[in-house]
């Protein structure tokens, strides 16, 4: 067998990684030298996850965007301020049954999508363009709905679908107990799979990384489940929210990376003409990827007024470029073809931990912006540099 | 009348792997029309493009000299400023700003911060009736045609002063009454005392206005004939530029010719922009099983967008005709149709419109057969990494694995991914766009093998060529396409470079014989 994905390739392929880790472990130094708790405590860290939730269900559907050219979506967070206020509407005001709402919440989402993807597939209007006009009339739609109000609060049968604790119990230790042993399974789970694909491969003589590197990955991956599971079992246990996320995340990348017409994303990002002369319906794969970002919108919105038990007219402002950003710093292309589901997930959690660790710290909110900006710019950037590099040599 | 104003002495270009010009020597006179021809790729636009700058001082050898001081250009501006004016084939100008302000971009009149629109646009007047064109220099491009805007690139040439006109296949998407005003515009600026450079393989057009022509073939001066001398004739400038023999340049192959596989009648095809515009005019074409056809014509012939309209529609508008596979009638209105009657395109621009270039070996051989992979739509990596190594080994790509991206592989070996790719998508019917541009001749033989391979498995290949000898060398029968028309038909044994030439010079009733 050769082993050609040597230690060098490894590391660039997870260098996004490596500087999440680096940035969680500055954070750590910085919080603890000043005195003001740790980034790890079990709350934060459940507190993490609820905060970033919408960021990761929104970028899973932003890629996909992305990937079909470089193309965004703008209009996010007015969806999600929508859907939102149609789900407040529904469930508070009108007492409607929880099932059937959330299900016209998703089928709306999914409607504002379609309606948008048609703009941009089928008639090839810049997605920049209809997604821009989407932003201000979704936004208007749901000022009207909520009539410029709050809704709130929502009912508890509703939230508890989106940020409550599973086991369900109210004893510290059998809650670590099951949550830890969840972890545990987990990693077994993702152990056992790594090495019989490891398997699989060498007994049909593909190339296989070095066994190190296998061991490796399954050791700090394994690491790292249990340690999250174990500070969640030390607060209230696994959020509901995670299970959602887990759920989407592990679709989404089984999607690009494994079927037919997540093939066709990328397909097109990287060459459309190509892409249309091999038989690829490419105003079909540019409509699904805006109607499914539709889709993931309103379960952003279900996800967040839950979270914040009220439906706001603000609500939603600015989640489009939290979105984005997480793509990009994922090591997404901004032109189209490149990136996975998994990066942008990456993106997503050093979002998370840049907003989360600079609040701790007490940095002025103002500054905490202007950080981000720098840092999406400077993801770019090495993209960019990194891919230019390759070209030369 | 003969003094020189131009001289290009022993000019050498080599681009990595290939020489394109070897030693070429040119000189023009003062107030001549001095003509140059050759086949596509014989380096008529190499040499130009040294001349005008665009290759800059350095990166050739030879020296350039004008009115007899050596000049060493490192860009565009340097040779306007001696003069020297290049107006290119594809058309440089801004189809949304106006006449006028194409006219004189980059060379604005007035001050950087303050444009003159008044001088601007009567100097445009004058400079329009000075070309003949009526249309005022208010009219935005996009609306003039093809014609006119050919007559504002020279409108444009003539602002800046210019000594010696460049034209590089003015008359390429002309037709026959613009180019013959075109034609009769040089003219008349000869009789003023200017001097032009024709770049052209229209040898009526040719015939009709040089004072001299050059012939050049392979990146070498075969011979440069003078009016005065002798009498142009067609025969021998076609013999001076296809002039070379076929070696063992390409594999023998043993036709196995069976039943017609397809079939095209009437095939009409009007160009997708400009209304009313016939790109293909009633062409009838055959192909059988186990044959290698070829189409022949010069560039702009119509042969590129005749093949796509075959493949799904891909290219065109009103399309009209018939088409049979194995006798019997398809309507393929999309690329998946076409795949799924077994046609497969390999287009001509493989960077372009074949293939992905930041993806894998892998991800673009499965590409068009994504359904060979897969099981309800999701891709077994395992079989797609197999299927890829079987086609990587049957073409002998050279790479380190199916892994590697297909940017980092050479031109040949792209090209073996682009078929590879459209041979896993298990075609009956293959049409072959220029399959070995840009490539070494090394790697051209093995193309040619593979074509043979795909005849002798009883495939039917079409395959478009601008070079002859390729033509004539793997194909078993020919059609000439001139002017989106079929001019000639004619077999392996009837053919030759000057049958399809004249082929080609006669059916154009181009400007120097109306």
């Amino acid at each position: 067998m050769i082993h050609n994905l040597g230690i060098k390739e490894t590391l660039k392929k997870n260098s996004m990684l490596l500087v999440l880790l680096a940035t969680m472990v500055l954070f750590q130094v910085l919080i603890t030298s000043g005195g003001r708790g740790s980034l790890f405590a079990p709350a934060n860290i459940s507190n993490l996850i609820s905060q970033n939730a919408y960021v990761v269900i929104l970028a899973s559907g932003m890629l996909l965007c992305i990937l079909t050219g470089g193309n965004i979506d703008l209009s996010v967070g007015s969806v999600v301020a929508l859907v939102g206020a149609l789900a407040g509407t529904l469930v508070v005001n009108l007492h409607w049954n929880i099932y059937l709402s959330i299900l016209i919440c998703l089928i709306t989402g999914l409607a504002i999508g379609a309606w948008q993807g048609f703009w941009i597939a089928y008639i090839r209007i810049p997605p920049f363009i209809v997604t821009l006009a989407g932003m201000l009339l979704w936004r208007g739609v749901a000022l009207l709905i909520l009539n410029g109000l709050t809704i709130s609060p929502f009912p508890e049968a509703y939230t508890r679908y989106f940020t409550s604790f599973v086991p369900k119990v109210d004893d510290p230790s059998t809650i670590f107990a099951i949550t830890f042993t969840v972890g545990i399974i987990v990693s077994i789970i993702f152990g056992v799979w790594s090495f019989f694909d490891r398997y699989t491969k060498t007994k049909k003589g593909y190339q296989t990384e070095a066994l190190v590197f296998t061991i490796i990955r399954v050791a700090l991956l394994s690491a790292a489940v249990l340690v999250v599971f174990g500070l969640l079992g030390m607060h209230k246990g696994i959020p509901v929210v995670l299970i959602l996320l887990a759920v989407i995340v592990l679709g989404y990348s089984y999607f690009t990376s494994r079927t037919v017409p997540g093939r066709h994303l990328y397909a097109m990002g990287g060459n459309e003409k190509a892409a249309k002369l091999s038989g690829i319906d490419t105003n079909k794969v540019l409509f699904f990827a805006y109607a499914n970002m539709g889709f993931l919108s309103a379960v952003a919105a279900l996800v967040g007024v839950a979270r914040f038990n009220s439906a706001a007219p603000t609500a939603g402002t600015n989640y489009e470029m939290d979105a984005i950003g997480s793509c990009f710093i994922g090591g997404a292309s901004a032109y189209g073809g490149t990136g996975t589901v998994g990066g942008a997930i990456i993106g997503a959690i050093f979002m998370g931990v840049l907003n989360n660790g600079m609040s701790i710290l007490g940095i002025d909110a103002n500054w905490q912006r202007a950080v981000k900006g720098i840092v999406v710019l400077a993801a770019v950037v090495f993209d960019v540099l990194s891919k230019k590099r390759v070209k030369s040599s | 009348m003969d003094t020189l104003l131009l001289e290009m002495r022993n000019i050498t270009k080599t681009f990595p792997g290939v020489k394109a010009l070897s030693n070429v020597s040119l000189d023009v006179r003062q107030g001549e029309i001095h003509a140059i021809v050759g086949e596509n790729g014989a380096g008529k636009s190499t040499l130009m493009n040294i001349l005008s700058g665009v290759y800059p001082s350095g990166t050739f050898d030879g020296e350039i000299m004008v009115h007899g001081q050596q000049c060493h250009f490192h860009s565009i501006k340097e040779s306007e400023e001696k003069g020297i004016v290049i107006i290119h084939q594809e058309l440089a100008l801004v189809p949304y700003l106006t006449i006028a302000e194409n006219m004189f971009l980059g060379n604005e009149q007035g001050h950087v911060f303050r444009i003159d629109w008044d001088k601007t646009y009567s100097r445009a007047d004058e400079l329009l009736a000075l070309v003949g064109l009526e249309e005022s220099s208010k009219t935005s491009i996009k609306d003039i045609g093809v014609g006119k805007q050919q007559l504002v690139e020279i409108a444009k040439a003539m602002a800046k002063n210019v000594k010696v006109l460049i034209l590089d296949e003015p008359t390429a998407s002309l037709n026959d009454t613009e180019a013959k005003k075109l034609l009769d515009l040089l003219l008349q600026f000869k009789s003023r005392g200017m001097t032009s450079i024709l770049i052209s393989h229209k040898l009526n057009e040719v015939s009709y206005v040089a004072d001299r022509i050059t012939v050049i073939r392979d990146g070498e001066v075969i011979t440069t004939m003078d009016k005065q001398e002798e009498r142009f004739e067609e025969n021998k400038i076609i013999k001076a530029m296809v002039g070379r023999n076929i070696s063992d340049r390409f594999p023998k192959r043993k036709a196995l010719i069976g039943g017609i596989s397809l079939e095209v009648e009437n095939w009409t095809v009007y160009h997708p922009l400009y209304e009313g515009r016939k790109v293909c005019e009633d062409i009838n074409v055959k192909v059988h099983r186990g044959e290698v056809v070829g189409i022949s014509g010069l560039m702009g012939a119509g042969r590129t967008e005749f093949a796509m309209s075959l493949f799904g529609k891909s290219y065109g508008r009103n399309i009209t005709g018939t088409m049979r596979i194995n006798g019997k009638p398809v309507e393929l209105n999309t690329v998946r149709a076409a795949i799924d009657n077994k046609l497969a395109y390999v287009t001509e621009d493989r960077k372009g419109n074949g293939l992905i270039l930041s993806k894998t070996i892998m991800e673009n051989t499965t590409l068009a057969n994504l359904k060979g992979v897969s099981t309800h739509q999701v891709i077994d990596p395992d079989l797609e990494l197999q299927v890829s190594k079987e086609v990587v080994e049957k073409l002998h790509t050279k790479c380190s694995s199916v892994r590697e991206e297909v940017n980092n592989l050479s031109g040949g070996n792209q090209q073996k991914v682009l078929l590879g790719k459209w041979i896993f998508a298990q075609p009956e019917i293959l049409l072959l766009d220029e399959p070995t541009r840009g490539i070494d001749v090394g790697a051209k033989y093995e193309i040619y093998c593979i074509i043979n391979q795909l005849a002798e498995e009883g495939k039917s290949v079409l395959v478009i060529s601008s070079e002859m000898p390729e033509i004539l060398g793997i194909c078993d029968r020919i059609y000439v396409l001139s002017e989106g028309k079929i001019v000639g038909e004619m077999t392996q044994k009837e053919a030759s470079q000057e049958a399809i030439m004249t082929c080609i010079v006669q059916n154009q009733k181009g400007a120097g014989q109306s």
